[in-house]
């Protein structure tokens, strides 16, 4: 803050955003602007590259061409939303390269939903329903952010995701309204995934060190708790309409307030899984780092045959 | 890992129907035009997004100064008489 009184384009940045005008790449920004955004920017290219192996897990297996075709365009959807958000990122003076060298040496982070395995076919329905559902919410939100690249790059992801959504739901309605075995395999993943889901909107507003700043910035436009209550009284009518329960004895709908309350979340667990220790975060890192390094030799042949082929002169290339 | 980071930027512009112009989507990393064409084609036209794309390496790319946007841009705004509605006509007639 010290410096905020020091330099007075910082004063001048912070009475435009006021304004509601849109941060744009080469304007001047305070260097702690630049690096939040970096972070977390980076972070959601991340989850968008890492979040393909949940899924991808199940693209042999998909129980009909239908399935196996949808799952495949939703999975080449998201490494599409990584490279979106990987180039918003490098806007702002981050090389692609340092952006994955940081996810994988773990110095940067990645949606900890992923660090879940995908154990059914029912997870890919879950997947879809609520931790798309649960991005969607967090996302429309980040259609206002401050940050122009930033901004534009969530309303072509948000445009995107709502395929994801409903295909998710199509697919778990298939199930629950299925055999008793199929309905069976449809509540456990719902089980399983409902509180991970919940997780994803971050840590309560009161322990949530740098919302208070990203707020004043504009980058964050609505809290973590009040994307997290938009979250559950969207979805609590739509597990209804699945005919699937939500494993929360505590979940009921509150006449005075108009919203739905929900039990306490174990913030021991997701502490735990950030930290490293979730069922498949050395996993999602080791498949990443083979892919990169696997992939190594098409990119060098790539760039072999463009420097090959690359015209010397104006003449040349007449 | 130089090998990524000595894919240039391009910078991708599409029609997205014939009648309008090219407009900026984004930009992507590519050894040379043909794979940034044939990248742009995966990234941006998904659904149907384009009918046409161009890519421009980033480098290429000109522009002005933010910081000049006040002396640059101002000139125009005291030329008020560039505009239609500075002028005072009949109001009873189609003009």
């Amino acid at each position: 803050m010290a410096d905020a009184a020091a330099d007075p384009r910082e004063a001048a940045f912070q009475a435009a955003i006021d304004a509601e005008r849109s941060v744009e790449p080469r304007d001047w920004m305070p260097e702690r602007y630049r690096a939040t955004l970096i972070r977390q920017i980076a972070q959601h290219a991340h989850s968008e590259i890492i979040g393909m192996q949940p899924e991808g897990n199940w693209i042999t297996r998909a129980p009909s061409l239908r399935r196996k075709a949808i799952l495949l365009a939703k999975v080449q959807d998201e490494a599409g939303h990584g490279l979106y958000l990987y180039s918003a990122a490098e806007t702002l003076g981050v090389s692609r390269s340092e952006l994955v060298e940081m996810l994988q040496s773990g110095r940067q982070k990645y949606s900890s939903i992923f660090n879940y395995p995908t154990l059914t076919w029912a997870d890919v329905g879950t997947i879809g329903w609520l931790v798309d559902g649960a991005a969607i919410t967090n996302q429309l939100a980040l259609t206002k952010t401050s940050y122009g690249p930033y901004a534009r790059a969530m309303v072509r992801i948000c445009r995107e995701e709502s395929f994801h959504q409903r295909q998710g739901f199509e697919l778990l309605s298939q199930l629950s309204h299925g055999t008793p075995a199929q309905r069976a395999m449809a509540q456990d993943s719902v089980d399983r995934w409902w509180w991970p889901s919940l997780m994803m909107f971050g840590p309560p507003d009161d322990s949530s060190p740098n919302s208070a700043q990203s707020m004043k910035w504009k980058i964050k436009r609505v809290s973590n708790d009040e994307l997290r209550q938009r979250f559950v009284d969207m979805t609590v009518p739509q597990a209804r309409a699945l005919g699937l329960g939500l494993p929360d004895p505590q979940l009921r709908w509150n006449e005075n307030s108009e919203h739905y309350e929900f039990g306490p979340i174990n913030w021991d667990e997701f502490a735990q899984v950030l930290k490293g220790d979730g069922p498949c975060n050395a996993e999602r890192i080791r498949v990443r780092r083979e892919a990169d390094a696997g992939g190594a030799w098409v990119r060098e042949a790539a760039r072999a045959w463009a420097v090959k082929h690359k015209p010397r002169s104006a003449e040349d290339a007449a | 890992m130089n090998d990524r980071s000595s894919w240039p930027l391009w910078e991708v512009f599409l029609r997205s129907r014939r009648g309008l112009s090219h407009q900026h989507v984004g930009s992507l990393h590519a050894p040379d035009w043909e794979m940034a064409v044939q990248n742009a084609r995966d990234l941006y036209t998904r659904r149907g997004e384009g009918v046409s794309i161009w890519v421009v390496e980033s480098a290429a790319i000109h522009a002005s100064d933010p910081d000049d946007r006040g002396p640059l841009f101002d000139p125009p705004a005291d030329k008020v008489y560039r505009h239609p509605t500075f002028y005072k006509v009949p109001e009873d007639l189609k003009l």
